[in-house]
C-alpha cells in the first residue's frame, strides 16, 4: 500500500484586499479549512508562500507565528472552541495574556468587546450554561479583544439554528464594514456565502475551481 | 505570558482534576518524607555520636606529648619527623613557647595523679587532676551543683557525679542515672583529705629529688553532671583542684621515674600539655605548628575522623535510599502531566489559536510540576518530621524497657528542610521537562480538528 499524499491545498493563488469578505466554498475535504488554517498561521506550507502584510508566514519560525496569531488575526469556530473551565469573561481575556496586557486593564478590554457583539449580562458564567449563539458571540468577542486585521471564520453557523445563524452572521457582516476588517469565511453553504459575501472562491481536491464577485450579493444591495 | 499568569493558569488547571492532581502531591510528599526521615535519622545518629565528644569540650584544646615519651596517641607521627632521641623535651620553655603560638590562648601542663581521699576517715581511690580556671565557663560544666573554684588557688574540690555518688555509698551503675541533684547537697561544704606526694629537689644534682608526703584538706564546692575528662588522657579523672594549685604542689607524676635517667635540670618536663586554641576552626593550624616544634600532638578532630568520613557515607546511603521514592514520584508527575495533556490537547489547541507560543504552553506546565513539587515538598517535609518523632519516640520506649536512658537519635536541622523543599521543587522541574516539550510541540490543527 504505502503512504498516499494528500495535496490538500494544491497550486491555489489568491490575492485578498484589505477589508474584503471572502467565502470559501466547497464540499468538505475540499481543502477550504486547510487553506485557512495557512492563512490562520496554525499551519505552515510545504511549498509555496502565504503573504500577510507583506510578510510570508512560510519563512516565520514559531514563536513569529504565535506572534503573528495574536496580534494579526482573529478565528472563530464552528464549535466554538471556548475553554469550558473558564467563565466567559475570562474565555474572552485569555489572548489578553499571552499578549502581557496589564491584568487590570484586561478586564475593561474584554468587557468592551463583549458589549460589541451585544452580550452584556452573564459574565461570570461559564460557557456551558449559554446558548449557542451566545457561545459564538463570546468566541467572536474574543477573536476581536486584540484588534486584529483579519477575522477567520470556520463554518460559523455550523452549530447554530438559522435564526441565531444569521444574528452571528450579521454581526460579522457589521464588524467588516464597521472596522474595515478583512474577513475569510470557510463555508458550504453556498447560499449563505451568497447573502453576505464579497467574493466566493469554490474549492475541491485541494484545487481552485472559480474565484468570482458575489453578483447575488450585488444585486440585491442595489435593489436596497 | 508573564509568570504569575502561568501560575495563576496552572492553579486553575491543578484545581480542575482534584483528585489526580492530590494524589501525584501525596507521592512527592511521601518521597520527600522518606528523604527527610531517613537524612534526620543519620544526622540524628551522628550528633548523637558527636555528643559526647561535644560536651567534653576539647574541641577547641590540643593535646601536646613529647616524641621522647614513646607512648604517642597517634602511631603514624611517629613515622616521620624527628627521632625521638633528637626531639625536644616538653619542659617550661616549651610550654611557653606553645603559649605563644598565634591562635593558642593557653597552655598548661596535664598534671594528674591517682591517690586517696577520705571523707569521715573512710579512704576511697581515685585519679585527681589541675584545672585551668578558663574551664569555668566551658560545656563540661553544665548542669553543675554548687559553683566553680573561688580563685586559682582556693583549696576547693569538684567533683565528678560517679565519684561523689561512690563516697556517698551508692552504686554507680545500673538502669538509673546518678542524678547531680541527689547527691550534690550532702557533699557540699563537706572537707575532703587528700594524700599527695611533692617532688623536691635535693639541690645535689639536677636528677636528684626527695619524695615528701603531705595532706590537704579540699573542700567541696561542685558535684559535674558532666564527665570534663572524657577525652583528655588514658585514665579519666573524677575529681578536680584549681590548676595553679596543683602545680604549687610540685605532685609526683608518673613519668618522673622514667624521666629520671635523662633529667638535666632540676625544672619539671611534663608528660603532657594541654593547649587551648581561640576557635575549633584554629585547631589544624595550631597543630601543624606544634608538630613543626617536634612535638607530637591529638585532639578531637583528629579522633572524629574517621568518624565523620563513616557518618558522610551513611548520610549518603540513606540519601540515596531516600530519593528511590522521590524518584518514583517524579515518574507520577510524568504520568500525570501527560495524561493532562491528552485530556487538554483541545485547550491547548485553543490556547495556540488564540497567540499563545510555544514558550507559553511549556511555562504553564511548568508552573504546573513546579507547584505540584513545592506543595508536595511542604507536606513531605512535615510528614518526614513526625515519621522522625515517631521512630524517635518509638526507639525512646525501647531503649527505656533495655533500662537505657532516653536519647535524640532524630534531628531536622533547618538546611535539611530547605534543601528537601529545594529538591522537591528541582526534581518536580526537571519531570516537567518531557510533558512541557511535548505539549509545547503539539500541533494546533491536530488538537483543534473537529471531533
Amino acid at each position: 500500500m504505502g503512504t498516499t499524499i494528500i495535496r490538500a491545498v494544491d497550486g491555489i493563488s489568491i490575492e485578498i484586499e484589505t477589508g474584503e469578505f471572502i467565502a470559501l466554498l466547497g464540499t468538505s475535504g475540499s481543502g477550504k479549512s486547510s487553506l485557512l488554517n495557512l492563512l490562520a498561521g496554525l499551519d505552515s506550507p510545504s511549498a509555496g508562500q502565504v503573504i500577510v502584510n507583506g510578510q510570508n508566514l512560510a519563512a516565520l519560525s514559531r514563536e513569529e507565528l504565535a506572534k503573528y496569531r495574536r496580534h494579526t488575526v482573529g478565528m472563530v469556530f464552528q464549535s466554538f472552541n471556548l475553554i469550558p473551565s473558564m467563565t466567559v469573561l475570562e474565555n474572552v481575556e485569555l489572548p489578553l495574556r499571552f499578549a502581557e496586557v496589564d491584568r487590570a486593564k484586561r478586564g475593561e478590554l474584554a468587557r468592551a468587546a463583549l458589549e460589541r457583539v451585544g452580550l452584556v449580562g452573564r459574565l461570570e458564567h461559564r460557557p456551558v450554561e449559554l446558548s449557542g449563539g451566545e457561545q459564538q458571540r463570546v468566541a467572536l468577542a474574543r477573536a476581536l479583544i486584540n484588534q486584529p486585521t483579519i477575522l477567520l471564520a470556520d463554518e460559523p453557523t455550523g452549530n447554530l439554528d438559522s435564526r441565531t445563524g444569521t444574528e452571528v452572521m450579521n454581526l460579522i457582516r457589521q464588524l467588516n464594514e464597521s472596522l474595515q476588517m478583512t474577513v475569510v469565511l470557510v463555508t458550504h453553504e453556498r447560499a449563505l456565502a451568497e447573502r453576505y459575501a464579497d467574493r466566493l472562491i469554490f474549492l475541491a481536491d485541494g484545487k481552485l475551481i472559480s474565484d468570482q464577485p458575489n453578483t447575488t450579493r450585488a444585486a440585491s444591495e442595489a435593489k436596497a | 505570558m508573564k509568570l504569575y499568569d502561568s501560575i495563576e493558569l496552572a492553579g486553575r488547571n491543578l484545581r480542575e482534576s482534584v483528585l489526580r492532581n492530590s494524589l501525584t502531591t501525596v507521592g512527592i510528599s511521601v518521597g520527600v518524607a522518606s528523604l527527610v526521615a531517613m537524612l534526620s535519622l543519620g544526622i540524628g545518629l551522628q550528633q548523637l555520636a558527636s555528643k559526647r565528644l561535644q560536651r567534653s569540650g576539647l574541641f577547641d584544646s590540643i593535646v601536646v606529648t613529647s616524641r621522647r615519651d614513646l607512648r604517642s596517641f597517634n602511631r603514624e607521627q611517629e613515622e616521620n619527623g624527628p627521632a625521638p632521641a633528637e626531639s625536644p623535651e616538653l619542659n617550661e620553655a616549651a610550654r611557653s613557647q606553645i603559649e605563644h603560638l598565634p591562635g593558642v590562648v593557653e597552655a598548661y601542663p596535664d598534671l594528674r595523679f591517682i591517690t586517696e581521699l577520705r571523707l569521715d576517715d573512710k579512704p576511697h581511690l581515685t585519679m585527681v587532676s589541675g584545672m585551668p580556671m578558663s574551664e569555668k565557663d566551658s560545656d563540661s560544666f553544665e548542669g553543675m551543683k554548687g559553683k566553680f573554684f573561688s580563685s586559682a588557688n582556693a583549696h576547693e574540690v569538684i567533683l565528678q557525679k560517679s565519684f561523689a555518688a561512690e563516697l556517698l555509698g551508692k552504686s554507680s551503675r545500673g538502669p538509673n542515672e546518678i542524678s547531680v541533684a541527689e547527691v550534690g547537697p550532702p557533699l557540699l561544704g563537706k572537707q575532703l583529705v587528700m594524700r599527695y606526694s611533692e617532688r623536691q629537689s635535693t639541690g645535689q644534682d639536677a636528677a636528684s629529688y626527695s619524695v615528701i608526703s603531705h595532706e590537704l584538706p579540699l573542700t567541696i564546692v561542685g558535684v559535674t553532671d558532666l564527665d570534663p575528662d572524657s577525652m583528655r588522657g588514658a585514665a579519666r579523672a573524677r575529681v578536680f583542684i584549681p590548676q595553679k594549685l596543683m602545680e604549687s604542689m610540685h605532685p609526683m607524676q608518673a613519668y618522673d621515674m622514667r624521666n629520671s635517667n635523662s633529667a638535666t635540670s632540676n625544672q619539671p618536663i611534663y608528660g603532657t600539655v594541654i593547649a587551648r586554641v581561640s576557635g575549633a576552626g584554629k585547631v589544624e593550624i595550631v597543630e601543624q605548628a606544634i608538630k613543626k616544634i617536634g612535638f607530637n600532638t591529638f585532639s578531637i578532630l583528629d579522633a572524629t575522623k574517621s568518624m565523620r568520613r563513616f557518618f558522610a557515607i551513611l548520610d549518603l546511603f540513606l540519601g540515596i535510599f531516600g530519593s528511590l521514592a522521590l524518584t518514583v514520584a517524579s515518574i507520577g508527575i510524568i504520568n500525570t502531566l501527560v495524561m493532562a495533556i491528552l485530556e487538554r490537547r483541545r485547550e491547548i489547541g485553543i490556547m495556540k489559536a488564540v497567540g499563545a507560543s510555544d514558550s507559553d504552553v511549556r511555562g504553564l506546565f511548568f508552573a504546573e510540576a513546579g507547584a505540584m513539587g513545592l506543595l508536595g515538598g511542604v507536606c513531605g517535609t512535615i510528614l518526614g518530621w513526625i515519621i522522625g518523632r515517631v521512630i524517635n519516640f518509638g526507639t525512646n520506649i525501647y531503649l527505656g524497657r533495655q533500662g537505657f536512658p532516653p536519647e535524640n537519635i532524630w534531628s531536622v536541622p533547618v538546611w535539611l528542610v530547605a534543601g528537601a523543599l529545594g529538591f522537591a521543587f528541582l526534581v518536580s522541574l526537571l519531570s516537567g521537562i518531557y510533558p512541557a516539550a511535548r505539549a509545547a510541540k503539539l500541533d494546533p490543527v491536530q488538537a483543534l480538528r473537529y471531533e
